[in-house]
């Protein structure tokens, strides 16, 4: 299986290079056009802030070649963010493959949330095997709306999608490769999608 | 629900484990690759690395560590010690770590934490404060609480938010290493005047303190050494008397 994690100059994604090594996977970084269509699997990553990320994924014509994938992506954490529409960090709007907008936590809580906190409503392939309310790892300052597209939720101050999923297209707002043995498990199923 | 996190911070020079850490199944004690997936199979919810190095081959060998940790631990760690400009957070960061802690640094040049805050998020900013209460003020101190400042702690935090860190870990002088507890009233004081998460430092005895850390003082995270290192309090332990007493952690 060659799995390709899309590069384009934001954050860590050592780690979740490791995480599918730990899962008997190679992956490879690329930014490059025709590798990251011939991949089987394609995981979009993303850390850092909104608009900047964006900037470098217009530099690199990466946000025209993202949402023509035919294979399963995975967004995680600003990757499936990016993937959004209108993102009230920096004022920018994403790749328009899922509709919700992106908002900010207002401040009745602490932002940015840091922690582990409870996935629910599962209802996808990705959640093989995983339990409701299971615990994964998150930090994030913006959400993204329940809608149509919500595949889980948690709360914070308010109720919001912690995963999406539209035809190919999965995104997560945690991060599975820092999410235990849970976030394990939910890779593997996304490499078995 | 978001839970209270257990920080288990270990001492690390020149890539090696300090402080005896009474740890019988580990094969190498003054390895911290091994003892990090200790911590992480045994329930921690994030692990700090500390570097109390002060070679030329620090920062290299410090990358090397950061790189050996995430590659085997599949829980979130911050690093931290001597952390002084973009090009060394974004080394680390790099390397796979997924939060870095400055201190020093950040009062010697406060426009430190709008830089990496605007280069990398708040999220992956974690700024450090040493304090120790002295006539009724809290002062914030450097060098491992040897040299006073003229900050006071309240007023740096405040700055320090609005800089853009993403959390702070307040460690207590007067409390740390005396296990008596953490430093309640500050920590309730913090956590009320900022909007950022406040990780608390300096004091664990018990695991009493950990409630009382949580619940008088509003803590987001409590972070201990020796408790957990000399396995006085076991990470799983803990965390179900935290549960009994109401409080939401991971188990």
């Amino acid at each position: 299986m060659k799995i390709v994690i899309i590069d384009y100059g934001a954050g860590n994604i050592q780690s979740i290079k490791f995480a599918i090594k730990r899962l008997g996977f190679e992956a490879v970084l690329s930014n490059n056009e025709a590798e990251i269509k011939a991949a089987d699997k394609v995981i979009f990553p993303g850390v850092g802030e909104a608009s900047s990320a964006m900037r470098m994924l217009r530099q690199s014509k990466l946000d025209l070649v993202i949402p023509t994938l035919k294979q399963p992506v995975l967004g995680i954490c600003l990757g499936m963010q990016l993937m959004c529409g209108k993102n009230e960090e920096g004022n920018t709007t994403g790749l328009g493959i899922f509709d919700a907008p992106v908002i900010k936590f207002n401040n009745s809580v602490k932002v940015p949330q840091i922690g582990w906190n409870q996935i629910s409503g599962l209802r996808s392939p990705l959640f093989k095997d995983i339990k409701e309310l299971e615990y994964v790892y998150l930090v994030h300052s913006y959400y993204v709306a329940e809608c149509d597209e919500t595949i889980a939720t948690s709360e914070y101050g308010v109720k919001y999608s912690t995963a999406l999923k539209k035809d190919n297209f999965y995104g997560v707002q945690f991060h599975p490769e820092k999410s235990s043995n849970a976030g394990e498990q939910i890779l593997k199923n996304f490499l078995e999608l | 629900m978001l839970t209270k996190r257990i920080v288990p911070c270990l001492d690390i020079k020149n890539g090696r484990t300090v402080k005896g850490i009474n740890f019988v199944d580990l094969r190498d004690a003054g390895d911290p690759v091994e003892l990090a997936a200790i911590y992480a199979a045994s329930g921690a919810d994030e692990l700090v690395f500390l570097d109390i190095s002060a070679t030329e081959e620090r920062r290299k060998t410090l990358a090397n560590l950061v790189l050996k940790v995430a590659e085997k631990i599949n829980i979130p760690f911050t690093v931290g010690g001597g952390i002084s400009s973009v090009e060394d957070v974004d080394i680390l960061l790099q390397n796979g770590a997924d939060k870095v802690s400055i201190n020093s640094s950040a009062v010697k040049n406060p426009d430190l934490i709008n830089q990496l805050a605007a280069k990398f998020g708040s999220q992956c900013i974690t700024v450090a404060i040493d304090a120790k209460l002295i006539d009724g003020e809290w002062i914030v101190h450097l060098v491992g609480g040897k040299v006073p400042t003229k900050l006071n702690l309240f007023d740096w935090a405040k700055e320090v938010e609005e800089r853009g860190a993403g959390e702070i870990l307040f460690t207590s002088m007067n409390n740390d290493g005396t296990k008596n507890g953490f430093a309640n009233e500050a920590l309730a004081k913090l956590s009320t005047e900022l909007n950022i998460p406040i990780i608390a430092s300096g004091g664990a005895g018990n695991m009493q303190h950990f409630t009382d850390a949580f619940v008088k003082g509003k803590a987001d995270a409590a972070l201990a050494a020796s408790v957990f290192h000399f396995k006085e309090i076991e990470i799983k332990d803990l965390k179900e008397e935290l549960r009994k007493n109401g409080i939401a952690v991971r188990l």
